[in-house]
């Protein structure tokens, strides 16, 4: 935990000598900065990463003389949500707050709107990814600023082993460390094979069915792969249409492949499943391997992060960014949102990256290329492709681009895995899609 | 004039301080103060969150507007809620009768102990109740785990096909039963073996001597004699049964296909984790008028034994 004292005179004072510094964050330059600014920050699993973001919030504090606390919650059973939920009934809590996919357009008319700095932020460090701005960015304005604390990228982690012994794929050669992606082959065709080869192999991939956030990102990176959307933007319900057909009956022909229990998966299961030395390949970021290292370093020695096979309608890895965001009854929004500005720094963004091992991936385009992902090892860069330094794959998020709302009821009850799992046990396919039109119905009330 | 008004005022102070006096002496008066810290607490923590969630349960997912009866209709219409109150009814009658049933013969296991070692028995056997449910159902997440399984693990020892305890839809449900069966039984074990301990030895002694059997003991002494306590245990144990969140919530999430979900579970999922709180207070509210049908039965029990001693 971090705290100072400052008078407001004096924080004034600095924050002027500081303007300079600050180019993105004019708007800091208020008395309303001053005083104090309560966070509530996402626990870190790796250990050390909390420590970095406590250290540069402080040297943050320090510059503009404000008296901070942090509290670091998890997000294990939920906490963070129920924190946010709590919130937003009591509208009291912390002036900062970190949010992950859904919630800031579920929380929208109680944030405080970010047009002031994140205009400034894509201008000095890159455009963000259509996920983000999708995600983040409601009816025209910014809720939050996307953080690089806890964003991940859900893509396939392989085992370079078994991948290359039972599916005779060079997944290093496909996505070599510190060079473009030659993946053109790597399609989903290319992966059921891999999948069959693998399992008849005694090394399934992992690819969970249940319905927590890992098993809904695959299922939504593979349906947006077919092209198909279960709502369009407009609200529109699509269930039945032949790209869902396609994804469903994909899905269908993969799942054979799987581990039977998948359909009562969480999201550890996969984690599990790798570091065991059982699976050929996850979907995870590279928690997975990281805890390999620790566990199993010989499994983690063959673990390989790299873009996602492409479909019809494309190459899509799931992609799950956090936002900080600052309530609209925040006392102090003003330092909040300079607070926001700080850590979307470069050298910030980096430290936090490094901290992290590489887990943390900032939105930003200008910061996909740090050195921490092209060192990380073992095998050297092994986390090379994981930002998606090349661009080659759209980073998406299941449900969109359904309108908000909506698009949070799918994800978070988990309607594609469901569909997936109900077709796989036999149900006929018009059936499964009814089902779903049913739920989904269910979903558009106000 | 002024001199009579005054004493007129005296006089009405000095009634009033009398009778203020007298109402704190009568015993009424003293019990409801003495119990006012608790109705203040129950006014607190119970009664302001049943009532605010009767008002969420009839707002709109916006929460800006009042829909009355609303959400409810909805939910009428909905066939995953209809699969929530099957299950949630399976799941506590299922549980109650097991629970109820292992509890009684477990009792007169325990019973049948020489009292020298009895104590042990009774420590051992109410272990599974006294633990914290969300820590022992992590243990049981374990020997439960889809790929990890010990259970599963020791079946292969024996050339047993593995099970999906939580993968298939029955198997899911049984085992989320037997968890909550294995937690609750020794509740009902302790509450009978205090009901055994109260039924007089005279009473087997004639039986016996009447040429009863075990189970004519068991039918026509033991079990009259334990109606009430048999009653009151389970519907007590129906409503906490029916309330449950953290068994399923930790070993199924409600999963494979929400065929496992209750209303605890269903509520939170709908109310925090999909961001529609008022269709989950009104989720979360089915279990009232089920749980008013128990409690009426629970406190009618209480009266009936209260007036037959």
């Amino acid at each position: 935990m971090v705290s100072r004292k400052v008078s407001r005179r004096r924080f004034v004072a600095s924050t002027a000598a500081a303007s300079t510094a600050l180019v993105a964050a004019p708007f800091v330059r208020g008395a309303y900065a001053a005083g104090k600014l309560s966070l509530g920050l996402w626990d870190h699993w790796v250990p050390g990463a909390n420590k970095t973001s406590e250290a540069l919030i402080k040297e943050w504090a320090d510059k503009e003389k404000v008296e901070v606390t942090i509290d670091y919650i998890t997000s294990q059973g939920n906490k963070l949500l129920l924190t946010i939920a709590a919130e937003g009934q009591a509208k009291s809590g912390h002036d900062m707050l970190s949010m992950a996919h859904w919630l800031p357009a579920r929380y929208a008319e109680q944030l405080v709107p970010v047009n002031d700095i994140m205009e400034p932020l894509i201008k000095e460090n890159g455009a963000v990814n259509g996920t983000v701005e999708y995600l983040g960015k409601v009816g025209g304005k910014w809720l939050g600023v996307p953080a690089t604390i806890g964003s991940q990228i859900k893509g396939p982690c392989s085992r370079i082993d078994l991948m290359k012994q039972f599916a005779g794929i060079d997944v290093q050669a496909m996505y070599p460390a510190g060079a473009p992606p030659k993946a053109d082959a790597w399609t989903l065709d290319a992966f059921l094979k891999a999948a069959e080869a693998c399992q008849k192999g005694g090394h399934a991939f992992g690819i969970g069915l249940g319905t927590t956030s890992d098993s809904v990102d695959s299922a939504g990176a593979i349906f947006h792969s077919f092209g198909a959307q279960l709502v369009n933007a407009k609200g529109d319900i699509t269930v039945k249409s032949d790209n869902v057909r396609k994804a469903l009956d994909y899905y269908k022909r993969l799942m054979a492949f799987l581990p039977e229990d998948v359909p009562a998966w969480d999201d550890a299961s996969n984690n599990k499943w790798l570091v065991s030395g059982r699976g050929a390949l996850i979907m995870n970021p590279p928690s997975a391997w990281a805890v390999a290292k620790r566990d199993a370093p010989k499994v983690a020695e063959q673990c390989w992060t790299h873009g996602f096979a492409s479909g019809p309608a494309g190459r899509f890895a799931p992609f799950i960014p956090f936002f900080w965001n600052t309530w609209n009854f925040s006392k102090n929004q003003a330092a909040a949102k300079s607070l926001m500005v700080f850590l979307s720094q470069k050298t910030s963004a980096e430290k936090l990256v490094v901290a992290s091992g590489g887990y943390d991936l900032p939105s930003f385009e200008k910061f996909t290329t740090f050195q921490t992902w092209a060192d990380e090892a073992p095998p050297k860069g092994t986390l090379y492709h994981y930002p998606n330094p090349h661009k080659h794959q759209t980073l998406s998020i299941a449900a969109a681009p359904a309108p908000h709302k909506i698009g949070e009821q799918i994800y978070t009850q988990g309607i594609m895995p469901q569909m997936v799992v109900r077709y796989y046990k036999g149900e006929a396919m018009e059936k499964t899609l009814d089902w779903a039109a049913k739920e989904i119905e269910g979903f558009m009330r106000n | 004039m002024a001199d009579i008004a005054a004493r007129g005022s005296v006089a009405a102070t000095g009634d009033s301080r009398s009778s203020l006096h007298k109402l704190m002496q009568r015993k009424s008066t003293i019990a409801f103060l003495m119990t006012l810290p608790l109705i203040v607490l129950i006014l607190v923590l119970v009664a302001y969150p049943a009532g605010y969630a009767v008002y969420l349960a009839m707002l709109n997912k916006g929460m800006t507007r009042f829909v009355g009866f609303g959400n409810f209709d909805f939910l009428f219409g909905r066939e995953t809620f209809w699969m929530v109150v099957y299950q949630s009814c399976l799941f506590a009658i299922t549980a109650v009768i097991f629970k109820a049933i292992i509890g009684f013969v477990v009792a007169h296991f325990v019973h049948n102990i020489p009292s020298k070692g009895q104590r042990k028995w009774r420590g051992m056997l109410l272990v599974p109740w006294v633990i914290p449910p969300a820590m022992s159902t992590l243990a049981w997440l374990w020997l439960f785990d889809p790929s990890y399984s010990a259970l599963n693990w020791i079946l292969a020892g024996f050339d047993i096909e593995r099970i999906p305890w939580t993968g298939e839809t029955g198997w899911a449900r049984f085992s989320v039963i037997l968890v909550n069966v294995w937690i609750g039984a020794p509740f009902f074990m302790i509450m009978y073996l205090a009901a055994l301990k109260s039924v007089p030895e005279q009473l087997y002694e004639a039986a016996s001597i009447d040429g009863a059997a075990w189970w004519q003991r068991i039918w026509y002494v033991t079990l009259p004699m334990m109606r009430n306590i048999i009653a009151i245990t389970a519907l007590f144990s129906l409503i906490v049964t029916f309330a449950n969140f953290d068994i399923v919530r930790i070993l199924t999430r409600g999963d494979p296909l929400n065929s496992t979900q209750i209303f605890g579970t269903w509520a939170f999922r709908v109310g925090i984790e999909s961001g529609d709180i008022p269709l989950g207070s009104a989720v979360s509210l089915f279990m009232v008028p089920i749980l008013a049908v128990a409690a009426t039965f629970i406190l009618r029990d209480i009266t009936k034994r209260g007036s037959e001693v």
